[in-house]
């Protein structure tokens, strides 16, 4: 409930937008088909760097604003010349970036002002697992787990429900939790 | 042919409502019924189940219950006899032996095709029920030297082997996995989205307090934040007589994974998002306590203290199993709506029948029975009742529409 003269929440969301979004494409399945995409060129080593630029969704090709590039390497402790974060740990920058967005999101929806929000992603590994010492060793993380200081206008149990529906519609948290397809060819 | 003015198709409970209401109303119907009144509560039950409504909720029109105890929970062969006296005492015009496979547009009206013959009906209801289990597609998938059984067939622990992997943890998936561990076998239950409620809160039924403060009578057209969504909440994890949740499986000695996802290489994948799960339906459960405290607040109804559950702990649940670890599988992943052949406008993209209330989109057709139909209660026996009632009103209305424009 919000007073005439009391200004509403401002997360930077724009919830509207989304709402109209949702509304418009359940009546046009089609145009919600999208297509991510990076592409990554070998530099020496174990050194990558990958571009993102353009996507498809609504039906057309899309543009970020500008490249967005992303150099990924090992750390020297593996033996190579830390250029850029490992990308298994860009996958938890990532799952922090989906959920946080989310959370935003959320709590726009719900009229709940966020003053911080820090995620703290640990993913514990096994690397007997990529090293290939032990085949009953997976070479992904054995569990991985997110923990969010919150300072906002709301009550813990609130905060915990937005925390909770924020993975509920999170992409990377399902990327990450469920199985996915991966074709790898070589043209 | 036969012709007349309502078909309505099923003699389970929502079917016999609606005759009953029609019959009040002089409206001349026939109940086409595939094997018998009542069937699917007397043949396609498992041997213990209980209504998980108490019986003061299990009622149907002109029929409240007057037994002798309205605090517990009627089987479901009482239920079957309940329905055999309820048709008797309505004489409900019931032709069984027929199975409707298909509702055509006619000249006038609607065609209703079974192979035992055809009816033309101003209007048809179709009350079938909720379907049988739907099996995933990872089913197939599966090695063929599992045993594979549906919560439709499931009847007893006896027909499992001793190794068996639950699948689904809504009301039915939970009570036969306490039933099957309190068997002495070994039980892992997959759990994918569900909804958590305590038997009893501050001293009284859960669904007690939900009635009384409307929430079960919710009407579909009262502005409800997502219908589609509502009419897709699993069913409860409500058992007759005592508070049944993951908690109190893990205490028997249950095994509780994530979500089935696939199988790989003699491995059944399992969702990594278990904890999210638990923690959605804990804290969905804790609003619903809220809103009952601030209703003993705001109304002043005496009632014990608030006796809040405790949170559902899972731990870390393996994401991969092996699957030589089972040697029966039963899914219990909610049931497949699947009416007689409609024409394709009445389905949505994904083949889902489309409603309003329960009138379809092509005037003279009704459904009963479906979730959230009218209200929040719709697959409840008593909301059934209630939704037979509202219905006849439209059944007639439309009745009087067709014979002025005839």
């Amino acid at each position: 409930m919000t007073l005439t003269d009391q200004p509403s929440v401002d997360n930077g969301v724009n919830v509207q937008a989304l709402l109209d979004a949702r509304a418009a494409l359940t009546d046009a399945p089609e145009a919600a088909a999208f297509q991510w995409r990076a592409q990554a060129q070998w530099v020496d080593g174990t050194h990558t760097r990958a571009t993102v630029e353009g996507f498809f969704g609504l039906g057309a090709e899309q543009s970020h604003r500008q490249a967005f590039v992303v150099d990924t390497d090992h750390p020297e402790l593996f033996a190579s010349e830390d250029h850029g974060m490992t990308p298994i740990e860009m996958v938890l920058a990532g799952l922090a970036g989906c959920l946080t967005a989310g959370i935003a999101s959320v709590a726009t929806n719900r009229d709940v002002q966020l003053r911080s929000v820090t995620a703290t992603v640990t993913g514990d590994m096994d690397i007997q697992g990529i090293l290939g010492i032990d085949p009953e060793v997976r070479n992904g993380f054995d569990g991985i787990t997110v923990r969010y200081e919150i300072d906002a206008d709301a009550s813990r149990n609130d905060i915990e429900a937005i925390v909770a529906q924020s993975q509920k519609r999170s992409a990377v948290f399902d990327v990450v939790t469920n199985p996915t397809n991966v074709v790898v060819e070589v043209v | 042919m036969d012709a007349t003015s309502v078909v309505v198709i099923g003699a389970g409970p929502a079917g016999l409502a609606v005759s009953g209401a029609l019959s009040e109303a002089g409206v001349d119907h026939v109940v086409l019924e595939s094997h018998g009144v009542g069937h699917s509560w007397r043949h396609e039950r498992w041997d213990t189940l209980r209504t998980l409504t108490p019986n003061w909720m299990n009622g149907l029109p002109r029929l409240p219950y007057r037994g002798p105890d309205p605090d517990g929970y009627m089987t479901a062969g009482e239920l079957a006899e309940l329905l055999d006296g309820y048709a008797a005492s309505i004489a409900a015009p019931v032709v069984t032996g027929v199975e409707v496979s298909a509702i055509r547009p006619g000249r006038r009206g609607h065609v209703v095709e079974a192979d035992a013959g055809t009816w033309v009906a101003d209007a048809v209801v179709l009350a079938t029920g909720p379907g049988q289990t739907d099996i995933p597609a990872v089913a197939g998938d599966l090695p063929g030297s599992l045993a594979q059984l549906t919560a439709s067939r499931y009847r007893n622990p006896g027909q499992l082997g001793d190794r068996v992997l639950v699948v689904g943890a809504s009301a039915s998936g939970i009570q036969i996995a306490d039933e099957v561990v309190r068997s002495g076998r070994r039980v892992t239950l997959a759990v994918g989205e569900h909804v958590r409620l305590p038997r009893t809160y501050r001293g009284r039924d859960i669904l007690w307090w939900m009635h009384a403060m409307g929430i079960s009578s919710r009407r579909w057209d009262d502005d409800i934040a997502d219908l589609a969504r509502a009419r897709h909440v699993p069913s409860p994890q409500l058992v007759a007589g005592r508070t049944l949740d993951l908690r109190t499986l893990r205490e028997q000695g249950v095994e509780l994974v994530g979500r089935v996802a696939a199988v790989r290489d003699d491995r059944l994948l399992l969702s990594g998002s278990l904890a999210n799960l638990v923690a959605n339906a804990d804290l969905k459960q804790a609003r619903l306590l809220d809103q009952i405290d601030e209703f003993i607040a705001d109304v002043g109804i005496a009632a014990l203290g608030p006796d809040r559950p405790p949170p559902t702990v899972v731990g870390t649940a393996p994401t991969s199993v092996d699957l030589a670890a089972f040697d029966t599988v039963l899914w219990a992943t909610g049931n497949r709506y699947a009416p007689p052949q409609l024409d394709p406008c009445q389905l949505d993209r994904r083949g889902r029948v489309l409603h309003d209330g329960g009138l379809l989109r092509t005037p003279g057709l009704f459904a009963i029975g479906l979730p959230f139909l009218r209200r929040r209660s719709s697959t409840f026996l008593s909301g059934i009742g209630r939704d037979a009632v509202e219905l006849s009103i439209e059944i007639r209305r439309h009745l009087d529409g067709a014979a002025a424009a005839a």
